[in-house]
């Protein structure tokens, strides 16, 4: 724990903490779309892919405590360093502009982080602590045919999007890695990552919408 | 020679405890020629003639070397022109009838003295905490004696460029000082001298830039582009490389 707590001691450890807490929730959130697009190929092939993965009995188990305690690491660190960084400057500015530097992403991270939290919670209500006999075909088309859900569900997702956009490539700079070689491309692979999970995971609320057969 | 005027809002505060506000002056005919600070000089004088305290500001070089001057202009720290500080930012950058608001750099480990007068001095606790090279004195080494190389000299050379005005730390969202911390010890650790101080330099600076109230680095990038002397952000991410590698790795704490 010394390490850890000296870590803790400081902004670039806090940063360094949030980065590889980021960066393994990105890999989860990775997986987890791979997962989600297995229901593009059909209800029998989403239904076995759902029922493989929680025959993996303890191992589901132990994998959802580390993602807990991951977002608890990164979370609870967030919320400090978002304190922190309003006491930096307790008297603000009459004109507050821009350099350019910042992005849509860097100046909401503290915000899609709530959307997100308050998202993750609604969303473990709705296929966790829920009745695990239904079928998870029939479970995604039953929630997410309410139209107010469905939105509330992409609304979070892009939120999520635009979270990645910027949280994707500030980890490596956290860390320390900026390359003048290979930090545009870090760059845009931030921004076509953060695209691709919003679209995976956006296009099943907006298919159980509009489409008739899609989980059927 | 053409002429402007402009109507300024500019922070009046008496000294570091009064309470301060935008007060507007109407600037007169100001020479498209002069610079900000010549615009203000123009100002106090004629403060100074109606009998009205003269708006207070710092500057010393007028060249753009010393990092003495800088106000925020308009939300800009050192006014709107990319690599510019205040004192070389020239009034044809702007337009007859602009309204200019000009406020001191903002932070809570800047003071604020009088007006547009900021107590820096919290950017020399962080170079006094490790940002230097201990060496023996005795005779001059010879030029060239160590090799290093060129793409090591230029890099250090960039990162030395900073002046120290810390237009960094007010143009950061969270007031963080990290580019400023990252010059210097990128300086230092890109060169042999900078060795073998480099895990205790890195350390020791983000502890003092930690205990002086700066805020965290989000990577939101407005340092770098605020920057008088374009210093890049690649130095944040050596900066925190050198420090994790100090933590994690080396016997200092
Ligand atoms: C699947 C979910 C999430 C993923 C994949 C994720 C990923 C990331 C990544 C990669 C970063 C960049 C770290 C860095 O700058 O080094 C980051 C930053 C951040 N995250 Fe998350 N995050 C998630 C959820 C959350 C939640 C639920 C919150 C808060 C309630 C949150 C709050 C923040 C904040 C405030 C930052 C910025 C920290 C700073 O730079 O000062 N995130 N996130
Ligand atoms: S007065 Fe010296 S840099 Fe502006």
């Amino acid at each position: 724990m010394g390490l850890i707590g000296s870590l803790y001691r400081s902004s670039v450890g806090k940063k360094s903490i949030m980065a590889a807490s980021g960066l393994l929730l990105s890999l989860f959130l990775l997986t987890h779309m791979l997962g989600n697009s297995v229901s593009f190929l059909g209800r029998n092939a989403f239904n076995t892919y759902a029922e493989r993965l929680h025959s993996l009995g303890v191992l589901v188990y132990i994998f959802e405590i580390g993602l807990l305690t991951l977002f608890l690491i990164h979370i609870i660190t967030g919320i400090i360093l978002y304190l922190e960084n309003l006491q930096a400057r307790p008297a603000r500015y009459s004109v507050n502009t821009s350099e350019g530097g910042r992005s849509w992403g860097s100046r909401t991270m503290p915000y899609t982080g709530v959307i997100i939290l308050i998202f993750i919670i609604v969303h473990l209500m709705n296929f966790h602590f829920t009745d695990k006999s239904v079928p998870v075909a029939d479970l995604v088309r039953e929630l997410l045919s309410s139209p107010s859900l469905a939105f509330f569900y992409i609304f979070s997702l892009v939120a999520l999007a635009l979270h990645l956009s910027h949280g994707f490539w500030s980890l490596f700079q956290s860390i320390g890695f900026n390359h003048e070689k290979y930090n545009p491309l870090l760059m845009k692979g931030a921004l076509v990552f953060s695209i691709l999970m919003g679209t995976v995971f956006i296009l099943i609320p907006v298919l159980t919408l509009v489409s008739r057969s899609f989980l059927l | 020679m053409s002429k402007i005027e402009l109507t300024l809002k500019i922070w009046r505060q008496a000294k570091s405890d009064a309470p301060g506000r935008l007060q507007t002056y109407a600037s007169g005919p100001i020479s498209t020629d002069m610079s900000f600070l010549e615009m203000l000089d123009v100002l106090n004088e004629r403060l100074t003639r109606e009998g009205e305290e003269p708006v207070a500001f710092d500057h010393d070089c007028r060249e753009g070397i010393c990092g003495m001057c800088g106000a925020v202009v308009n939300g800009h720290p050192h006014g709107p022109e990319k690599e510019t500080t205040l004192c070389q930012l020239h009034m044809r950058h702007f337009k007859d009838g602009d309204t200019l608001v000009i406020e001191p750099f903002r932070a809570k480990a800047y003071k604020i003295e009088k007006d547009l007068v900021v107590d820096r001095s919290s950017l020399d606790k962080m170079i006094i905490s490790g940002g230097f090279v201990s060496v023996n004195t005795g005779g001059a080494p010879d030029a060239n004696g160590i090799p290093i190389p060129q793409k090591n000299a230029e890099e250090a050379m960039d990162a030395a460029a900073c002046i120290g005005c810390g237009a960094c730390v007010a143009a950061c969202p969270n007031a963080s000082a990290m580019l400023f911390v990252a010059a210097k010890v990128s300086h230092l650790a890109l060169l042999p001298q900078g060795q073998p101080e480099q895990a205790r330099r890195a350390l020791d600076m983000v502890r003092e830039m930690d205990a002086l109230g700066f805020g965290n680095c989000s990577n939101e990038r407005e340092c770098e582009a605020a920057c008088p002397k374009g210093i890049s952000i690649r130095n944040i991410a050596r900066l925190n490389r050198e420090f994790l590698k100090a933590a994690i790795f080396s016997d200092e704490d």
